[in-house]
């Protein structure tokens, strides 16, 4: 049963790195199908001239399976780093992985700064409502409610919303989407990398290892269905009352998509202002 | 429309959800904990099971594409 | 050349400059400030990005990122920020990412006196990173020495590729001189890859002197660089032969050029019996006691150390032999004075002649250490 056969994405994989680490039934094998599905489409990105940036989790092991210059950062820093090389090299497209923790717990300051210096990097952050890579603690966004190892009870904090977030501190677009909407979840990302500003995508994984097992939710596949069955498209959600907003129900889509000047194109024109030379 | 399944073995994982998704009854885990196919004459080359493969381990080519 | 009165702070940001340095990200913290602000001001100016980040740690990322995008990098802090900043030297160290980290020291722990000298950093510099790294740490003790301390810095940090720490005191980074600077200096340009992607090439397979040629970052190599435990090829490896030989290459490319890169300096110890040594802002008034108990017929002379990292043990050794005793004096309650005893071997009596209480060192203060250990009462 071994055909030869292979996708056109797939190229942008480091194929001697795979089978990936990834528990079976893990969300974020498809969320990285997804990117690179993304990549391909965009017409002037290639493995010379993209680079991949993680932080630490389970999420961030995706740069070491994927054909570009990549950076496995530490825990949290993955968008400090992804400034550093964005303004030393601004031809370079900068796609920044990370997940739940990484992202809004330990690097919640840089999230909210490179939001609002607005620099033109693409964030793919892998929701899995739970610390994967440590055994299952919660994080920051865990629902209310819901299980985790450091959690036994639920936990009774409210979750944090990034994409609130992300537009309230200036990213330029922010969108969400599913490992069960393979194909929209890498439309969001293509409009994302199109952005030249910092675009911020939510993709909504299942970690049937750790959350899906503590909080009782099935199998893999029963995780995607819970995904198929409560996430609403940005114009039919728009459309819901308050009393239709209940539940598990969220949204997916494009919740902005704008412009505002771009952190590194402000400093060149501030280069020439005070007649430095641009290099 | 007929599909012709292309199993990657070395790469899955018997995670299930191709076979989940399928909407044909055409996979199956087997006794090895990886996808087998138990009816591939009703395979209708949806793709539902390559899309949503997180392993990269299952692939769907159109008969007589 | 032209004469300028210069501050510490100002030299260290020309001299990174003039090294090449085009990326600066910082976080104001006294009494370092200054740095970023001269950054701020001149980067500019040369083409170069300053950034002013959100926190500390931020400011170290940036430049990891922006040192492998090849751009030769730089970040300037104090105590609590250099604190802070730990975790991510040890990323430097371990995926071989040169940059230049200022520590401009004042008093500790914690906020502690933030105004107020101190080099009570000194083992921290060390080991203040988790794990067995190496370290190159270097302490000025002059404005323009500064500026070339900087630009060694640079140059260093290139060459082995590792985070190498400019180790100032307050004394120095607010001292203000007159220099005269050079009018160019000499750059140990960025390590390129000496083989192609189709000869083989592997990102941290080390040259002949151990350093590996790591492409930067869109240059078509498609590397991978992560802080965990890697083989030649860049990713992570499980394995304790790799382990063990990763840890002792970052360890060797160092120690095997030895005396090349300590830089030690003597002051009237030609037929020295007593020494004094001491390092950065407090050798100057080491320096002072040295001449006047000289003018007192006693013979004192003094050993600074520029390198701090690695230590000096060769210098110690040969002072050690020839001198009754050494005085330590270090703005501390005892750091570098073990270091020096542990060099000694027992050839001579050290004593620590500390201070730790916001102030400089006055000349009569180290006098006295070595007064009395010439009566042999300072066998502390």
């Amino acid at each position: 049963m071994s055909e030869e056969i292979k996708r056109s994405y797939e190229k942008y994989f480091r194929e001697h790195r795979l089978p990936h680490l990834w528990c079976p039934g893990c969300g974020n094998g498809i969320a990285m199908k997804a990117i690179v599905m993304a990549i391909e489409k965009h017409p002037e990105l290639n493995k010379d001239n993209t680079v991949i940036i993680s932080g630490i989790g389970c999420s961030s092991r995706a740069s070491g399976y994927m054909d570009f210059d990549t950076l496995h950062t530490a825990h949290g820093r993955a968008l400090p780093f992804a400034t550093g090389i964005k303004l030393a090299r601004p031809d370079l497209k900068v796609i920044v992985i990370t997940g739940d923790g990484d992202c809004t717990a330990i690097g919640g300051n840089h999230f909210i700064h490179t939001c609002r210096r607005n620099h033109d990097l693409t964030v793919i952050l892998f929701n899995n409502n739970i610390y994967g890579m440590t055994g299952g603690q919660t994080s920051p966004m865990t629902p209310k409610g819901k299980k985790a190892t450091t959690t036994p009870y639920g936990a009774i904090a409210q979750p944090l919303d990034p994409s609130a977030l992300a537009k309230a501190a200036g990213a330029t677009f922010v969108g969400r989407s599913t490992a069960y909407h393979v194909q929209h979840l890498a439309s969001v990302i293509e409009q994302g990398l199109n952005n030249h500003g910092f675009a911020f995508v939510e993709a909504i994984v299942q970690c049937p290892t750790s959350y899906g097992r503590k909080n009782k939710l099935g199998s893999p596949a029963d995780m995607m269905k819970w995904m198929r069955d409560n996430a609403v498209m940005k114009a039919a959600w728009d459309k819901m009352s308050d009393e239709e907003k209940t539940g598990e129900k969220f949204p997916i889509g494009v919740f902005l998509d704008t412009r505002a000047e771009e952190y590194g194109d402000m400093y060149s024109k501030l280069i020439d202002r005070i007649g430095g030379k641009n290099q | 429309m007929k599909g012709r399944i292309i199993l990657k073995s070395e790469r899955c994982k018997g995670c299930g959800i191709c076979a989940a998704f399928c909407p044909k009854g055409v996979l199956a885990i087997d006794t090895l904990g990886k996808i087998e196919i138990i009816k591939g004459d009703e395979c209708i080359a949806c793709g539902q099971c390559e899309l949503r493969c997180p392993d990269y381990a299952i692939f769907v080519e159109k008969e007589g594409a | 050349m032209k004469a300028r009165l210069m501050q510490g702070n100002e030299a260290c940001a020309e001299g990174a400059i003039a090294a090449g340095v085009r990326f600066f990200a910082g976080y104001p913290i006294t009494p370092s400030t200054e740095i970023a602000e001269t950054m701020a001001r001149m980067l500019p100016l040369c083409g170069g990005k300053f950034l002013q980040m959100e926190d500390e740690i931020a400011s170290m990322g940036a430049i990891l990122g922006a040192s492998l995008a090849g751009v030769k990098s730089m970040d300037a802090t104090s105590g609590p920020g250099f604190s802070l900043k730990q975790e991510l030297i040890g990323y430097g160290a371990v995926a071989e990412i040169p940059c230049v980290l200022v520590n401009v020291q004042r008093v500790g722990p914690s906020t502690g006196q933030p105004t107020a000298p101190s080099q009570g950093d000194v083992m921290q510099v060390r080991w203040g990173t988790h794990g067995d790294h190496p370290i190159i740490a270097l302490s000025p003790w002059s404005v323009r020495e500064t500026y070339d301390a900087t630009v060694m810095a640079v140059n260093y940090s290139e060459r082995f590729r590792t985070p190498v720490i400019l180790l100032m005191d307050e004394i120095v980074g607010h001292l203000r001189e007159r220099v005269e600077l050079p009018d160019s200096v000499e750059i140990y340009p960025r390590r390129q890859p000496k083989k192609t992607r189709a000869e083989g090439y592997q990102p941290y397979e080390p040259d002949e002197d151990l350093v590996p040629n790591i492409a930067d970052f869109g240059k078509g190599y498609h590397i991978h660089v992560t802080g965990l435990i890697h083989d030649e090829t860049g990713f992570p490896v499980g394995s304790p032969e790799v382990t063990e030989k990763s840890i002792r290459r970052l360890h060797e490319k160092i120690a095997r050029v030895g005396e090349e890169i300590i830089h030690t300096y003597e002051y009237c110890m030609e037929d020295a019996e007593y020494a004094v040594v001491a390092f950065g802002g407090t050798a100057r008034t080491a320096y002072e006691t040295v001449r006047r108990m000289r003018e007192q017929g006693k013979k004192v002379g003094m050993l600074r150390l520029m390198t701090i990292w690695p230590f000096a043990d060769a210098a110690i050794k040969r002072v050690a032999k020839k001198v009754k005793g050494i005085v330590v004096a270090e703005l501390n309650y005892g750091q570098i004075v073990h270091e020096v005893r542990r060099a000694a071997e027992g050839r001579c009596e050290v004593a620590l002649c500390g201070k730790y209480n916001m102030k400089a060192f006055e000349p009569e203060e180290i006098e006295e250490a070595v007064k009395a250990m010439m009566e042999g009462g300072a066998n502390k």
